[in-house]
């Protein structure tokens, strides 16, 4: 089988616990992301989501395992690996249209001024910022404008893997659904590979082509990668009306409420890859006889 | 009065207090009796020599008047304008600032990333910020032998500390996030330090700046006072030995008009750099 785009391999994070022994954060985590997937990542406070994602960025270092992008061992932050964070991370002396072309001239420093402008206005007007906007500082922007720019920021950088810590999670829920919608389509215009952070199951389900489901820590594992099988386009008032949405949701439900803890703290299964679930009730001839409360859950080849 | 904004109700109420305040003071000067008036017995006992007071505030408008129609005359050493003293006062604070800040921004940089470096030379800087500044005088003589290039030594020790400390403290304080925004576009430390680390720490560093330079001023009077020769500190004294109280107290207003000047400059560059997140 060929290695996917980008692979995680048997990742461990451990701290010392500062009583001499040591805390494992999660340990093993194997998973891979094809390119052009949209993955998102769901699991409780604590399960170390964000550190992996950090460890993606080359933030920071695992304790062992490896990232492989490309077949090439990640190690250091790049280029190649664009982040938005969960709190914007603009630089508040710059105007919005200056924060994405400090990235744009980083990632191309080979362009002329007026290209990295241009190319930096177009991809700020794929979400909707245009005019005198663009001018201002952030702390003159809401915080829904804020995250645009930030996204903008790390789209504009064409990157190979685009990383996304809870972007939506200061926001307002009306700002996040417009917001979502803008990232949905620039991301289906650019055909990026995108790896997120979410504590949203709808957000997960609307967005993702795969959602990774973690087991809470300490020694957390990721357990399933669950598919998303709603046709693209999705449209946020349509896809609750799909017979596989709520079998869906309610298995993300049911995994996050009762048996993210349940398989907390279990050693891994040798292999470590997490059981790929399939739900999908279209398909009716294949999925036998399925009870109206629990979907059928099939685990496919991983 | 409604109708009046709030600034111009202050910038009023200050005239006001001016006036007032000159009024007092002049009323409160006891008026020299003229020699006809004296007593045969007030003749005798040297009551008619005029009894050195404070001067009235007229006095000092007209010396402030006839100092600044004509600051920078230049007639010995001893009788220079108020321009070219103030002119060497501000020269010697700016050298001994500039070289300051020459070494504490840099330094300072390197202390505020490097905790093994702020840890190293925190001791010494404990240890030789609180010393007066005027305490290095007779060292800087001695090593120096140069009286003016000690007044600009003292300069550079007093202004060094609150820029150093204060480019540390920014440094230190630059969020995490930005510089992991920088780190994950891939800049060079040195790009980094100017296009990141600069600008967020900026307003904590011009802070310090400001501190310094209104410390260096209060000192360069002292110092002046010292060595002597040139500079508005050097002139406050010699007005005093000469027994002009009204060049004194014209003096001593310029200190502070020149003093606020600089504070301003710094006001300005402040808010040029300044950012809200």
């Amino acid at each position: 089988m060929a290695k996917p785009f980008l692979s995680i391999e048997q990742l461990t994070q451990r701290y010392p616990d500062g009583q001499g022994g040591e805390f494992t954060v999660f340990e093993d985590a194997s998973f891979g992301i094809e390119k052009g997937e949209f993955v998102c990542i769901l699991g409780h406070s604590g399960c170390g989501k964000s550190t992996i994602m950090n460890i993606l960025a080359g933030l920071a270092e695992p304790t062992s395992g490896v990232v492989k992008m490309d077949g090439r061992h990640v190690s250091g932050p790049s280029l190649d690996r664009g982040v938005v964070f969960q709190n914007y991370s603009l630089l508040p002396w710059l105007t919005a249209l200056k924060n994405v072309t400090f990235g744009v001239s980083a990632r191309f420093p080979s362009w002329s001024k007026e290209k990295v402008i241009e190319h930096s206005t177009a991809f700020l007007a794929k979400v909707g910022l245009t005019g005198d906007t663009i001018h201002r500082k952030p702390s003159q922007l809401s915080g829904g404008m804020r995250q645009r720019v930030s996204i903008t920021r790390a789209f504009a950088n064409e990157p190979k893997l685009l990383l996304l810590d809870e972007p939506f999670g200061a926001l307002d829920a009306l700002t996040r659904g417009t917001i979502q919608d803008e990232l949905i389509k620039v991301w289906s215009d650019t055909d990026q590979t995108v790896f997120m952070i979410t504590h949203d199951i709808d957000e997960a389900i609307l967005l993702a082509d795969r959602i990774l489901l973690m087991t809470n820590g300490p020694m957390a594992q990721v357990a399933e990668s669950v598919e998303i099988t709603i046709p693209r386009p999705r449209v946020r008032n349509d896809i609750v009306e799909h017979p596989n949405y709520y079998a869906i949701r309610n298995h993300l439900v049911h995994f996050l409420a009762q048996r993210s803890a349940e398989l907390a703290g279990q050693p891994g299964d040798g292999a470590n890859q997490p059981e790929t679930i399939r739900i999908d009730l279209t398909d009716a001839q294949e999925s036998e006889e399925p009870e109206p409360a629990k979907p059928v859950l099939r685990a496919v080849e991983g | 009065m409604k109708t009046l904004s709030e600034n111009r109700k202050a910038a009023l109420l200050s005239i006001l207090i001016l006036i007032v305040g000159c009024l007092i003071w002049e009323a409160s000067i006891p008026a020299q009796k003229a020699v006809g008036e004296l007593t045969e017995y007030e003749l005798l006992t040297g009551g008619g020599q005029p009894k050195a007071g404070v001067p009235p505030p007229s006095q000092v408008f007209a010396k402030a008047w006839e100092q600044l129609s004509n600051p920078f005359y230049d007639a010995g050493p001893n009788d220079k304008g108020i321009g070219i003293q103030i002119g060497y006062s501000i020269y010697r604070v700016l050298t001994g600032y500039a070289l300051a800040a020459a070494i504490a921004i840099p330094l300072g940089f390197l202390i505020g990333m490097s905790s093994v470096a702020y840890k190293a030379l925190n001791p010494f800087i404990q240890v030789l910020r609180p010393i007066s500044p005027l305490a290095w005088m007779p060292l800087a003589l001695f090593v120096i032998q140069d009286s003016e290039m000690s007044a600009i030594f003292v300069i550079f020790i007093c202004s060094i500390w609150p820029m150093l400390i204060n480019t540390a403290f920014g440094v230190a304080g630059v969020r995490e996030d930005w510089v992991n925004v920088a780190r994950t576009h891939e800049l060079s430390a040195l790009k980094t330090a100017f296009t990141v680390i600069l600008p967020a720490a900026a307003p904590t560093i011009v802070t310090g700046m400001r501190i310094s330079i209104g410390i260096a001023w209060l000192v360069i009077v002292a110092a002046e006072m010292l060595v002597g020769g040139t500079g508005i500190g050097y002139y406050v004294w010699n007005e005093w030995n000469n027994l002009d109280l009204t060049s004194v107290i014209f003096s001593i207003l310029m200190i502070g008009v020149v003093g606020m000047l600089l504070d301003s400059m710094f006001g300005l560059l402040q808010r040029t750099v300044a950012y809200t997140e």
